[in-house]
């Protein structure tokens, strides 16, 4: 993946993708703020979410062991994975087991970060997504570039395009004169899609919560396709992010509130599907799959918790609020992040869960203004600037991290070389006013022959669209002491 | 009432007329301003950067200089930010890694003096009403770590729709980033561009002859692109128009 920098530069010049974000963000971004000011106990409810969740990372591996024993006791089996290989290999092998090579899938952010679909593919299987803007994403060979909405760097033309030329290719081919209403392109999708659910004997599945307390996996969903996945087949495998997890049923009630307002502005999400292993009553004859395989996946997120200040982005419930609301993401874009986490919260996330080592890694904490729009929005208050700030730091100064469990030192990234002397030879300055007043003066006497346009890097990144400000024929300091006779 | 001015180095440096604004303007207030010469830069660039251990001397320095001042006062919502918000943080990580306890104290004791102007202005003088004149159309934008970073509110605004003469239009998109974000104008140039031209966009559609701010960093990055394309609208700090009088007219 190129450097953040350069992978925002095409999508900015890219006009349809902008007005196509700009159209999305600022809609979904109103909406959301609208369906917030309804509580009149919001603020109380997002502490309450920061709470629960920074008690239940704080004490994870009591709150996974109480997940294991009740999903084990309602009838389901829990397998760990340390990582993407294993997540795959796992899930891999479980789909193999069954004997069948395809698979629905529910929208999930964590089957999306292992790669589990090129996993199962490179093993012979199909994968089917069967969210709406996931099947955009899926049909047009495109990868996503929103958390709640991948797809949102299509208009409706394009959607239209893709399912014309692409449907037929995975299945029941879209009408011939598939017009781009919402309406056709959405029964479109749903023919297409009816036959895999119906076909289908193995389910994949990530989750928005699992409770510890009843070992319950709970869906929150807008479309019912990832209910058709939950019910019909006979093999539910689902993976997810050990952060996931919360102690008791009733913890639901905040989140059950504060995510469907912060993601897509609504009261409530259309689908809560919550599945408790297999009762008594399923199984065989009832509603649901006879077999249930939770993966709880773990790649990275055990070393983020060992970090103090970033420990925080664990608490996120994926809502994407953050990205809604970032000045920044609604200009590059969510694949300029390089990551299947985009936006604010993708930049604290990706560079804990893979580290810094590489280039856009070391970049992402610097896709921010520090705004705070996205601080402001979080509803598990998670504080994405501080964050931002702590990596920064990380990058240029290097310091102590946990990577697999162990706590290493790491160096600076590299090509912060010049950058570090401009700050150390800024700070001798700035530290001693005396100085910083003499070169404030030669400024002042030299402003005459002041460049309009600055040379190296930094200079000329900011003299390529806006002038340098006048220097003025004296600094304020040099204003005071003629003033005012110098110190008192 | 004795305040020392926290001038700032970009005011200092670059923008001198609005640290001089700031004096004339609480003097006319009757406050006592001092200027105490040892302060320098309060270390946000260096910070946000990610060059923590590069800030400390500065934190060091500035809470020297306005130890004994029991107010004070800057023109930048962003450095008081800085101030409010990292200094602790920044005392509290020094002791945690074992360098001393002195940069948390000294935050600590500073932290509750200082003041962003608007701030000192409406809570602490208790006025709106300044005296000012300045008879031209005006659209303010709130910069973000004024409006998120301190809670500002409407602070500033009211203050600019008590000065006589001034017609103040509502900025579209005003709660929105103009693209500055320190080393963000330079480590991305591009989106920083696309910020600031649909910042400008906004502004210029209000038909405003003025751009109002409160940080001189975000006004430099709006003015500097405004020059580029040569559009007639100019940015102006807030304590340059609220420092304009019958009198003295700045305009």
């Amino acid at each position: 993946m190129p450097a953040f920098p350069a992978a925002a530069r095409e999508a900015v010049h890219d006009d349809t993708l902008r007005a196509n974000l700009r159209h999305a963000t600022h809609t979904i971004r109103d909406k959301r703020a609208r369906a917030v000011t309804e509580l009149a106990d919001w603020d109380r409810l997002r502490e309450a979410g920061r709470a629960v969740k920074d008690h239940t990372i704080r004490h994870l591996d009591h709150y996974l062991l109480r997940l294991e024993e009740a999903v084990t006791a309602a009838g389901g089996t829990v397998h760990w994975a340390a990582d993407a290989a294993e997540a795959n290999r796992i899930v891999t092998g479980l789909v193999l087991a069954t004997g069948e090579r395809e698979v629905v899938k529910v929208k999930s952010m964590a089957t999306q970060e292992i790669g589990l679909n090129e996993a199962l593919e490179a093993a012979g299987i199909a994968a089917y997504e069967t969210d709406l803007a996931e099947l955009i994403v899926q049909l047009g060979d495109d990868r996503p570039s929103h958390i709640l909405v991948p797809a949102i760097h299509r208009n409706r033309g394009e959607i239209r395009d893709i399912f014309r030329t692409r449907m037929g290719d995975w299945g029941r081919p879209a009408p011939e004169d598939l017009d781009d209403t919402p309406a056709a392109l959405a029964e479109a999708a749903r023919l297409h899609l009816r036959e895999k659910f119906l076909r289908a004997k193995v389910a994949v599945s990530g989750a928005n919560f699992m409770v510890a307390e009843t070992g319950t996996m709970v869906v929150l969903e807008s479309e019912g396709n990832g209910r058709m996945c939950l019910t019909l087949p006979e093999t539910l495998i689902s993976v997810v992010g050990i952060e996931k997890v919360i102690p008791t049923f009733r913890d639901l009630e905040i989140f059950l509130q504060t995510l469907p307002r912060s993601s897509t502005a609504e009261r409530m999400n259309p689908y809560t599907t919550m599945w408790t292993g297999l009762g008594p009553s399923k199984g065989a004859d009832g509603d649901g799959p006879s077999a249930f395989h939770l993966v709880l996946l773990d790649n990275g997120r055990t070393d983020t918790l060992a970090d103090e200040v970033g420990r925080q982005a664990l608490r996120c419930i994926r809502c994407s609020a953050c990205l809604n609301v970032c000045p920044v993401y609604e200009r590059a874009g969510g694949h300029a992040y390089g990551s299947v986490y985009p936006g604010p919260i993708g930049a604290i996330l990706s560079p804990q869960l893979r580290g810094t080592a590489s280039e856009i890694d070391a970049t992402l904490p610097y896709a921010s203004t520090l705004c705070g729009a996205c601080y402001e929005v979080c509803p598990v208050a998670i504080d994405i600037p501080e964050v931002l700030v702590h990596l920064r730091e990380r990058v240029v100064q290097g310091g102590p991290v946990t990577r697999e469990g162990l706590r290493v030192r790491i160096r600076p990234a590299a090509g912060h070389t010049a950058e570090r002397a401009a700050m150390r030879a800024a700070r001798l300055l700035l530290d001693h006013p005396g100085a910083l007043r003499r070169a404030e003066r030669v400024l002042a006497r030299t402003r005459r022959f002041r460049p309009h346009r600055l040379p190296g890097a930094a200079g000329r990144a900011w003299t390529e669209t806006r002038d340098l400000p006048p220097v003025p024929a004296e600094s304020f300091r040099d204003w005071w002491t003629r003033e005012r006779g110098g110190t008192r | 009432m004795r305040v020392a001015l926290f001038v700032t180095c970009v005011n200092d440096a670059l923008y001198p007329a609005t640290g001089i604004a700031a004096v004339r303007l609480l003097e006319r207030l009757g406050v006592e301003v001092d200027f105490p010469p040892g302060q320098s830069c309060c270390g946000q660039p260096q910070y946000n950067t990610g060059y923590r251990y590069e800030t400390e001397p500065l934190v060091r320095r500035t809470a020297g200089a306005f130890a004994g001042y029991p107010y004070v006062v800057t023109p930048s919502g962003s450095c008081a930010a800085m101030i409010r918000e990292h200094y602790p943080r920044i005392g509290a990580k020094a002791a945690a890694e074992g360098r001393g306890t002195d940069l948390a104290r000294l935050a600590e004791n500073l932290v509750p003096r200082v003041y962003e102007l608007t701030e000192f202005l409406v809570d602490v003088l208790g006025v709106t009403d300044v005296g000012a004149y300045f008879p031209h159309t005006v659209t303010y934008h709130p910069s973000c770590h004024g409006l998120r970073g301190l809670g500002l509110g409407d602070r500033p605004r009211r203050l600019l729709a008590a000065v006589k003469g001034l017609e103040l239009v509502e900025l579209p998109g005003a709660e929105e980033c103009c693209g500055f974000g320190g080393t963000f104008a330079v480590k991305n140039p591009d989106v920083s561009a696309a910020m600031a031209a649909d910042k400008l966009r906004n502004a210029g559609a209000t038909g405003a002859a003025v751009l109002c701010g409160a940080d001189n960093s975000c006004l430099a990055h709006l003015d500097g692109t405004l020059r580029r394309q040569g559009a007639p609208l100019r940015t102006l700090h807030l304590a340059e128009i609220l420092a304009a009088t019958e009198a003295e007219p700045l305009l």
